[in-house]
């Protein structure tokens, strides 16, 4: 009970699945980076959904996490504001980061974007989706991401949700080390270059994908 | 070394009559100051100028003047404690500053810690967590000798660091969050790893974090604003320390 | 009238636990019924209200800071006695207590400092068991030191922040206390006046700092543990806030005032920069271990200090004192000092400083050695005063620090009144005329674990508890008094701003009441005080109003009492015609210079009587007898 209720506990709660959430997505990009082999991630589509119960078992477990992330990250941080409600006339911050700082904002965004990112590749009702088979008659992944990526727009808007990505991560990452207890004087400076260099590894590897198309390089 | 140069500076100060009331910013002009003066006995030239003129002298906290009792607590151009490393504002000198600068002086601020008047604040909450479990249940008399239980130069060390800590809260007026977690954390950690504090860890860490929640303090997100503002320098590893000692008394 | 001291008699190592067997006890069902006031959370009142709360008395603790952690206990930086012997360098309680009646020029009881001495090993337990972080050495063995006037290394420490690390012991034990609900706290909460019903002490009337209020808080017993006077010179090592007003409000009611011109001139402090400053600051003794004390030779020599050759230097402490050196102890280091810069040779703004040089330590041992010994120290006088020590010596000056005087008490820390007990720097008993360094902690926290605990009982179990309502008439005129004088500060609406007055004062003191005093200095400052206090009273300002957070008009008041008790200290200092410890009457010295006491005349303390503002004190004098340490001239050559 107290992990739900303490401030502490809660803390702990957000670090966890945070965590899921960054290794989900770390597996994601990997699985994601297929596209630049030649039929890879049609492959690779294929085998993640030849097993329904574990796709199913996986989303369930990361909708929980999803939820329990949001619930008390909406609400840790709501009690964060009321508890300094006014701020300095001048302000003079030292070591809180921009990513530290916009830790909700950039959330919530996120959480906009995965909402627009499961209708469109998951869900697929989206109107720049082309939905087809490949040669080998497997789901047309890759078409699909070319497709929807040659549009301007939507490339932008994936790049963008990238470095929100990115600022959410650079602080995310090593604050899961300090929150659990993972840390001291010594390790805190070079987790804290970890978590930024793992930060800037997603975003490179993840923008990659809709610059590299919509900049002609990767054609469909 | 002494200086014969003297400053003129531009202070605006933030004037509340109690609690409840508005407050806002008033702009003074001190004058005459020498480098040599720390920033609290700038502040007293202020103040007898407006003894003089009738009006009611700044109110401000502080009893030391040599940075060990943790009673000065004023943000100083959005720094707690000017933001001189180590440094609290009573043992801030007005070398730091030069001839013709704007300073911005205003109090703590935080939910936890209200306003009594002008730079003054309520800092009790503080006392709170303490009495929630910052302590041992040693009784006086009845205790084993001091040598009685060894305790290593490095865990003695460890605790000391933690130990250092004034109570001044600058911590909390510090962070982004408002939250009391460097303070807190100093205790915890003090206590935890000493031998005669370890039988009560488990019991100690959940009251004090649960005080904390209580007095309206904020949750920790990691901004480690607060080490960069505390005047002893307490590391935030205090804090990966506490939420340690949080996560095991859990498990228990 | 003579003052009987109430000291068990029999052999001194046994008169501690015979008196405790003696003594009376209160049962403990009753306890909870008696109601105990503890005006002041340092070391004495934070470890009184804590011990005595967990004895199951209802207490009630007040303040002026804003917690009871702040207490200027807390800057005690150097470390704190006990006859441990754990070095095993042959230190003994006996041994202590020796070296605590000769390093107070015999000027203190014997009975006190042996007691003081037999728990000060309690102490040290008490305060590790509360996780007190002292020093230890690699394999877990506590550390100690050595400190000024002693010649065993007895000093336990904890960096450079003992006096924090202890308040926060008994700070953590109060706060238990509190959260079991047997201590009430009342911080920025300032006693203004003791109230004495039918001749006996039964509680204080306070002003709510906050608020403005004034009320009466009524109780069984009062324990005043109020700390030192010496901001009575304006500029000392102090904090800002320490003053008289507890211990002058109850002398005013009757309780006698002892030794009060025995005051502590630290000698290393920061030395003053310039009139505007506010305070001075303590650089700590041990210092001294490693720093060489020198002045240029040649009157007004104003060369930095590395343009002046070797042979151009006076050592002038190694020269005097070849075996003590610059360990000297603090009086005679003090008064060395000063008689430099009184004969023009101080170095420094005004010439009011002389150098602290570690600079042949720093070749012996190497920059990094001191670093590790005293980098905060040297971190400390950086900041203060833009100057890197490691490259230029040191400048240090003596600065007013401790009040070995204070409200008289008898063996049991209980004074005349009865019901009024008082602990820790607040009471005169146990240093004499000068405190060894490490011995207030010792004495604060001695008091209050492990004296008064004991012997408040013995009181206690006399009276009958809840005698005195709050609607007492004693409660409502005192309450009326309090009113009336703040209400009085208030309206008088004149040029002057009390600091202004405080530095007046300041400065009469130290001039003359100061390190060094004389017939005629006394004399002219028992001329000038009333001259100051009437002015004051005519041509104060104090802005604001008595109904809200007001620091001026706590100032004013507390000013207010220091004029009142400058005199009485003065009066002290001239009635004192010898010299004694921190006393020092140019008329009464060595032909070396050294103090001269006269034991024949001296050797009882002098407690005075209030009779008014502008009467003479009434002096009553306890006889001081020395059975166990025989008087002979301390000499620290
Ligand atoms: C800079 C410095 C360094 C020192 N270093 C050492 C050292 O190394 N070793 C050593 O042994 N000693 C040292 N001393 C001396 C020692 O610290 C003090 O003598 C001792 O701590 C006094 O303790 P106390 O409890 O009597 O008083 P304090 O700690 O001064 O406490 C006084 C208490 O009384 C309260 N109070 C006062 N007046 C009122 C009032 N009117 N109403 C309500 N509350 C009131 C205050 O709020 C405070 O809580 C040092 C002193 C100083 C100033
Ligand atoms: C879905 C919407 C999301 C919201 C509303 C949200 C919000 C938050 C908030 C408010 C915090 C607290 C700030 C802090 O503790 O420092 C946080 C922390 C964190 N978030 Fe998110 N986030 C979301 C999505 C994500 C995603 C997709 C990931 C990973 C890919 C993620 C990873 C993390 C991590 C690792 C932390 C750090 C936890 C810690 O401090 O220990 N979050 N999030
Ligand atoms: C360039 C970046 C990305 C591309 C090209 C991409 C591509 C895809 C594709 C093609 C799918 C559908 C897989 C399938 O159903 O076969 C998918 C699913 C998904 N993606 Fe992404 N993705 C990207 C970034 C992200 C990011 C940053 C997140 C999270 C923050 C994310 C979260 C998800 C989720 C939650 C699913 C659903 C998984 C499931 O079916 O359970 N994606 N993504
Ligand atoms: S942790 Fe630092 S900033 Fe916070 S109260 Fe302690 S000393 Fe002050
Ligand atoms: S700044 Fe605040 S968020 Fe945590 S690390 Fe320090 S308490
Ligand atoms: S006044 Fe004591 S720390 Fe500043």
């Amino acid at each position: 009970m107290q992990l739900l209720t303490s401030s502490v506990g809660r803390k702990v709660l957000m670090a966890i699945t945070g965590q899921l959430m960054v290794l989900f997505v770390i597996i994601h990009m990997l699985g994601n980076s297929s596209i630049f082999i030649p039929g890879g991630i049609n492959a690779y589509a294929e085998h993640l959904h030849a097993l329904p119960p574990l796709v199913w078992g996986f989303r369930l477990v990361m909708l929980v996490a999803v939820a329990i992330h949001i619930l008390f990250g909406v609400q840790l941080s709501l009690e964060n504001r009321a508890a300094n409600a006014e701020t300095y006339a001048v302000k003079n911050l030292k070591r809180a980061t921009l990513g530290s700082q916009s830790m909700l904002y950039t959330g919530l965004l996120l959480l906009a974007f995965i909402g627009y990112h499961l209708l469109q590749f998951t869900i697929r009702v989206t109107p720049d989706i082309v939905a087809g088979v490949d040669a080998q008659g497997r789901f047309d992944v890759f078409a699909m991401v070319t497709n929807s990526f040659s549009h301007g727009i939507i490339a932008f808007v994936y790049i963008a949700a990238m470095v929100v990505l990115f600022l959410h991560l650079s602080h995310g990452i090593q604050s899961f080390f300090q929150t659990m207890g993972w840390n001291n004087n010594k390790t805190l400076p070079v987790i804290g270059k970890i978590g930024t260099v793992a930060a800037v590894v997603l975003l490179l590897g993840y923008a990659s994908i809709p610059l590299f198309i919509v900049s002609g390089i990767l054609k469909g | 070394m002494s200086h014969d140069k003297t400053m003129t500076l531009t202070l605006h100060v933030w004037r509340q009559k109690g609690p409840k009331e508005p407050g806002k910013f008033e702009t003074y002009e001190a004058k005459e100051v020498s480098p040599d003066q720390s920033f609290l006995e700038m502040l007293d030239e202020v103040n007898e100028d407006l003894i003089k003129a009738g009006k009611d002298p700044i109110a401000f906290d502080h009893d030391c003047r040599e940075g060990i009792c943790g009673m000065c607590s004023q943000v100083i151009n959005g720094a707690p404690h000017g933001g001189m490393e180590r440094t609290t504002v009573c043992q801030l000198h007005m070398r730091m500053f030069k001839d013709g600068d704007t300073i911005y002086i205003e109090p703590w601020r935080a939910r936890a810690f209200p306003i009594v008047k002008d730079l003054v604040v309520d800092r009790g909450a503080l006392d709170k967590i303490i009495q929630a479990g910052g302590y041992t249940s040693a009784h006086t008399g009845g205790v084993a000798d001091g040598n009685a239980i060894l305790v290593p130069k490095e865990v003695a060390d460890y605790a000391m660091d933690a130990a250092e800590c004034i109570g001044c809260g600058a911590c909390v007026a510090g962070c982004p969050n408002g939250s009391a977690m460097l303070f807190t954390s100093a205790k915890v950690s003090q206590l935890a790893v000493l031998p005669q504090g370890e039988a009560e860890a488990a019991r100690r860490v959940c009251a004090m974090t649960e005080e904390l929640k209580a007095q309206g303090f904020g949750n920790c997100t990691n901004h480690y604003e607060c080490q960069a503002s505390c005047p002893k320098g307490i590391d935030v590893k205090f804090i990966a320390k506490l939420n340690r000692e949080y996560l095991k008394a859990l498990c228990k | 009238m003579i003052l009987d001291g109430k000291c068990p008699t029999g052999p001194i190592e046994k008169t501690w636990d015979k008196h405790r067997f003696d003594m009376k006890l209160v049962n403990p069902a009753n306890k909870r019924k008696y109601k105990i006031l503890v005006v002041g959370t340092g070391l004495a009142g934070g470890a009184a209200a804590a011990s005595l709360g967990e004895l199951g008395y209802n207490v009630e603790a007040f303040c002026y800071q804003d917690s009871p952690r702040r207490a200027h206990s807390i800057a005690a930086q150097g470390g704190i006695n006990a006859a441990k012997n754990y070095p095993n360098d042959g230190d003994s309680i006996y041994r202590l207590f020796y070296d605590t009646i000769k390093g107070g020029d015999f000027r203190a009881r014997e009975a006190d400092v042996w007691r003081l001495a037999q728990v000060s090993n309690n102490i040290i337990d008490q305060c590790v068991a509360q996780g007190v972080p002292f020093a230890r050495d690699y394999a877990g063995y506590l550390d100690n030191r050595s400190f000024g006037g002693a010649q065993v290394s007895r000093t336990f420490y904890a960096r450079g922040q003992t006096g924090q690390q202890l308040l926060l012991g008994a700070y953590s034990a109060l706060a238990r206390q509190i959260k079991a609900g047997t201590v009430k706290m009342f911080p920025r909460t300032e006693m203004l006046d003791l109230v004495v019903v039918d001749g006996e002490a039964k509680g204080i009337t306070v002003r709510d700092m906050v608020t403005g209020e004034i009320r009466t808080h009524v109780g069984d017993a009062v324990v005043l543990c109020t700390g030192g006077y010496v901001n009575v010179f304006y500029l000392s090592t102090n904090a800002m806030g320490c003053s008289v007003t507890a211990a002058w409000k109850a002398h005013r009611k009757g309780a006698f005032f002892a030794n009060p011109c025995y005051t502590q001139i630290h000698p290393t402090c920061i030395p003053q920069h310039g009139d505007k400053q506010s305070k001075l600051t303590l650089m700590s003794e041990s210092l001294r271990n490693d720093g060489r004390c020198w002045v240029p030779k040649n009157k007004g020599d104003k060369r930095a200090p590395g343009e002046v050759p070797e042979e151009e230097r006076d050592y002038y402490l190694e020269r005097k004192y070849p075996s003590f050196g610059n360990l000297a102890p603090r009086d005679i280091a003090s008064r060395a000092a000063k008689e430099q810069c009184d004969d023009d040779r101080g170095v420094g703004p005004g010439g009011r400083g002389v150098y602290l040089d570690f600079a042949a330590s720093i070749k012996r041992l190497g920059e990094d050695t001191i670093r590790e010994r005293y980098g905060n120290l040297f971190e400390m006088y950086e900041k203060i005063t833009d100057e890197n020590a490691y490259k230029v010596p040191m400048r240090i000056y003596p600065a007013p620090h401790y009040s070995m005087g204070g409200l008289w008490v008898d063996y049991n820390c209980e004074s005349n009144v009865p019901g009024l007990f008082v602990l820790g720097e607040a009471n005169f008993s146990v240093h004499g005329a000068n405190r060894l360094g490490a011995s207030a902690l010792m004495q604060g926290l001695a008091d209050g674990y492990f004296v008064i605990p004991y012997t408040i009982a013995n009181y206690l179990a006399k009276t009958a508890p809840g005698k005195v309502k709050a609607d007492n008439p004693e409660c409502k005129k005192s309450v009326e008094d309090v009113n009336n004088n703040l209400k009085k500060l208030m309206s008088i609406n004149g040029k002057k701003t009390v600091s202004e007055f405080h530095r007046e004062l300041g400065k009469i003191m130290w001039e003359n009441v100061g390190m060094a005093r004389s017939e005629q200095s006394c004399k002219e400052a028992l001329k000038k005080i009333p001259e100051i206090r009437e002015e004051f009273w005519k041509n104060v300002k104090v802005a604001g109003s008595g109904a809200e957070f007001n620091q001026q008009l706590e100032n004013a008041n507390r000013v207010a009492d220091f004029l009142e008790f400058a005199e009485l200290l003065t009066r002290d200092a001239l009635y004192r015609n010898e010299s004694c410890g921190g006393h020092f009457r140019v008329e009464h010295q060595m032909p070396d210079g050294e103090a001269k006491r006269d034991d024949e005349k001296f050797c009882h303390a002098a407690a005075w009587e209030f009779k008014g503002v502008n009467a003479e004190p009434e002096l009553h004098i306890e006889p001081l007898k020395f059975e166990n340490v025989h008087l002979a001239i301390r000499s620290y050559k």
